[in-house]
């Protein structure tokens, strides 16, 4: 009876493991898809202080990633993780989130800010923040429909130093006051 | 493996009416129902447990392929998060809502069958579940239930312990009761908090409660004490950030005593006893108790040898104790990966994508995961711990040089708490949307 059960069991609850011997190496969507739960699905944040990295571009997502690994981007956790992939990750990551739909999350902002900030914008920034922010220059990230607060705690580490400005930025930063910058996130957080 | 008779009734579970060939006689009846409901029709995906793995894995199943259908078995209406109910027993939050979702929005969104019922038998071998509401088929099942307590292992544990001690490691009216206890404290009182040996849910939450718990007495009731009286020999998690905090922020209030492994208690007497021979009694006893996978995959005969945690392939998650079923979150045994909320979603992912494949006769791909994990310190800064695992040899190992935890100089405590709150509204939105 034993022997019958064991064989049973075998039959019963053998494992294929063999068949799964050769899996592929991670997918670009292996890759991505673990950073949904902090950036959101498919990379759209439904949390104020992180970025959505849905339709950023290939070359903005994999420079930011390789300036958080060198530490030359501050940050709190991000230059942890980014140590623990390589430049092809970056790449994968980068291909995926960037054929990604933009996501636009429902948040407040402040309307006469807004309507400033999208005149400042357009003299100051829209040379490589083009088309309103939708879209970005070379490595230029996508700032339309990002959180405010996401934009604010990265324009206080500009300002405050931690965080570089790009030479080009920084020359057309330095004029605007506190309060056209300010109106600058409010209109970006106002994308539809 | 070997199974004996008994133990393949008891794996059979309530199942009287599955067909079983090898099987004679009748096994015992439970009080799941045999009568088939939701009868499959196409190829269909079956999970039981809809917390962060459950939810996770039932959504990128449908986003990978809809020609799948997919049953979420789950018996709560909604479910409240684990992660973050510290803030709620610590005072930071006023009530659960910002912690609890619904099922509503996976199903309108993504097509996720929602039953409200409650699983109490799994036959591998016919692929069914029987549930309280009836018994359906699957065509791969995917297990995420969480922890189980093995309360059997302490003495003079019953029924209705956790209704005087509260374990409140399960969020939910656990929660709300160890809050009500500390508030009903007067000042002066003697707070205990007890935990087990490794491995049990969540790493660092024991300690992040005794941050919030030391801050609630700081500020309400000043002349009280608390006493963290951990099993392990040291702090497991987090080490030098808890430490840096409690010497910080707590001295004089708090005290963290290890190496008290708790095998008996007495609730009436709101009283804990180390082997045996020292007792620790307390005006408020948050009692963790030791762990093990959820009661449906020890009743399923999931677990190895260990008899609590269940081994599965690093890749698929499938189980190494029976075909076509898969384990995620707290319950497998997950590698270098901790059993973490983030853990649970980041293989819910994994596991969905290694399903699908297979059930599409395509390649499986490798893992590649993230743990990220926030504790609060007091009543505004939070220090933080990730990981990130790929598969080495067979195994899901911690990529080196990689991770880690925040500075202890907590020089970026404050805003790692605004990324705490946001982590936790993302994962909650995906797990809900």
């Amino acid at each position: 009876m034993r022997m019958q059960w064991n064989g049973w069991a075998l039959a019963a609850c053998a494992v294929g493991i063999s068949s799964m011997a050769h899996a592929a190496p991670p997918s670009p969507a292996m890759l991505s898809n673990a950073c949904a739960g902090c950036h959101g699905t498919l990379g759209g944040s439904a949390g104020p202080s992180m970025p959505s990295l849905a339709s950023q571009s290939k070359h903005a997502i994999v420079e930011a990633m390789k300036k958080f690994k060198s530490g030359e981007r501050p940050s709190t956790i991000m230059g942890r993780i980014a140590k623990g992939y390589s430049d092809a990750d970056f790449a994968a990551m980068g291909e995926f989130f960037s054929k990604q739909k933009a996501h636009f999350p429902e948040q407040k902002f402040d309307a006469a800010k807004a309507d400033k900030g999208g005149l400042v914008q357009e003299k100051h920034c829209g040379r490589c923040h083009i088309d309103d922010g939708k879209d970005g220059k070379e490595d230029t990230p996508i700032t339309a429909g990002q959180w405010l607060p996401y934009l604010q705690i990265q324009m206080d580490q500009y300002l405050s130093g931690k965080r570089r400005m790009p030479e080009k930025m920084a020359e057309k930063v330095k004029p605007l006051s506190k309060e056209d910058l300010d109106a600058v996130m409010h209109f970006y957080a106002s994308s539809k | 493996m070997t199974m004996d008779r008994r133990n393949f009734i008891k794996l059979l579970g309530g199942a009287s009416t599955v067909a079983l060939a090898a099987c004679a006689g009748s096994p015992a009846v439970s009080s799941g129902s045999a009568a088939e409901i939701m009868p499959k029709s196409g190829r269909r995906v079956v999970v039981v447990g809809g917390g962060y793995g459950g939810t996770i894995a039932a959504k990128y199943v449908r986003m990978l392929d809809a020609s799948i259908e997919v049953v979420l078995i789950e018996r709560n209406q909604q479910y409240v998060s684990c992660p973050f109910s510290n803030y709620y027993i610590g005072g930071l939050i006023s009530d659960l809502t910002p912690l609890t979702i619904g099922y509503d929005k996976l199903t309108a969104n993504h097509g996720v069958k929602m039953l409200h019922a409650e699983v109490t038998a799994i036959d591998p071998a016919a692929k069914k579940v029987v549930t309280t509401e009836g018994t359906l088929a699957y065509d791969r099942l995917i297990v995420s239930p969480g922890v189980d307590f093995r309360t059997e292992e302490i003495e003079g544990y019953g029924a209705d312990t956790a209704d005087v001690i509260p374990h409140a490691w399960k969020a939910g009216p656990q929660t709300l009761l160890l809050r009500k206890q500390l508030e009903a404290m007067p000042d002066g009182g003697k707070v205990i908090i007890s935990m087990p040996l490794t491995p049990y849910r969540c790493p660092p939450g024991p300690y992040e409660r005794a941050c919030l718990i030391a801050n609630y007495l700081k500020t309400h009731k000043p002349k009280s004490k608390l006493f963290l009286l951990d099993a392990n020999p040291d702090v497991v998690s987090k080490k030098p950030l808890f430490t840096k905090a409690w010497s910080t922020y707590y001295k004089g209030i708090f005290e963290y005593v290890p190496g008290k492994k708790i095998t008996k208690v007495s609730a009436g007497d709101k009283t804990v006893f180390v082997e045996g021979i020292e007792d620790h009694k307390g005006d408020v006893v948050n009692f963790i108790p030791p762990q093990r996978a959820g009661r449906i995959a020890v009743a399923a005969g999931l677990v190895g040898d260990d008899k609590n945690w269940c081994p599965v392939n690093a890749t698929t998650f499938e189980s190494a104790k029976h075909k076509d079923i898969h384990v995620i979150g707290d319950a497998s045994v997950a590698g270098a990966m901790p059993k973490s909320g983030y853990s649970a979603n980041s293989e819910a992912k994994v596991c969905a994508t290694n399903v699908v494949a297979l059930m599409n006769g395509k390649e499986t791909i490798d893992l590649s995961g993230i743990n990220v994990c926030y504790s609060a310190i007091n009543g505004d800064e939070s220090v933080s711990i990730a990981g990130i695992y790929k598969v080495v040899d067979g195994k899901i190992a911690a990529v080196p040089n990689s991770g880690g935890i925040s500075p202890a100089d907590f020089s970026q405590a404050r805003l790692e708490r605004i990324y705490a709150e946001s982590w936790l509204r993302n994962i909650l939105t995906e797990m809900s949307t």
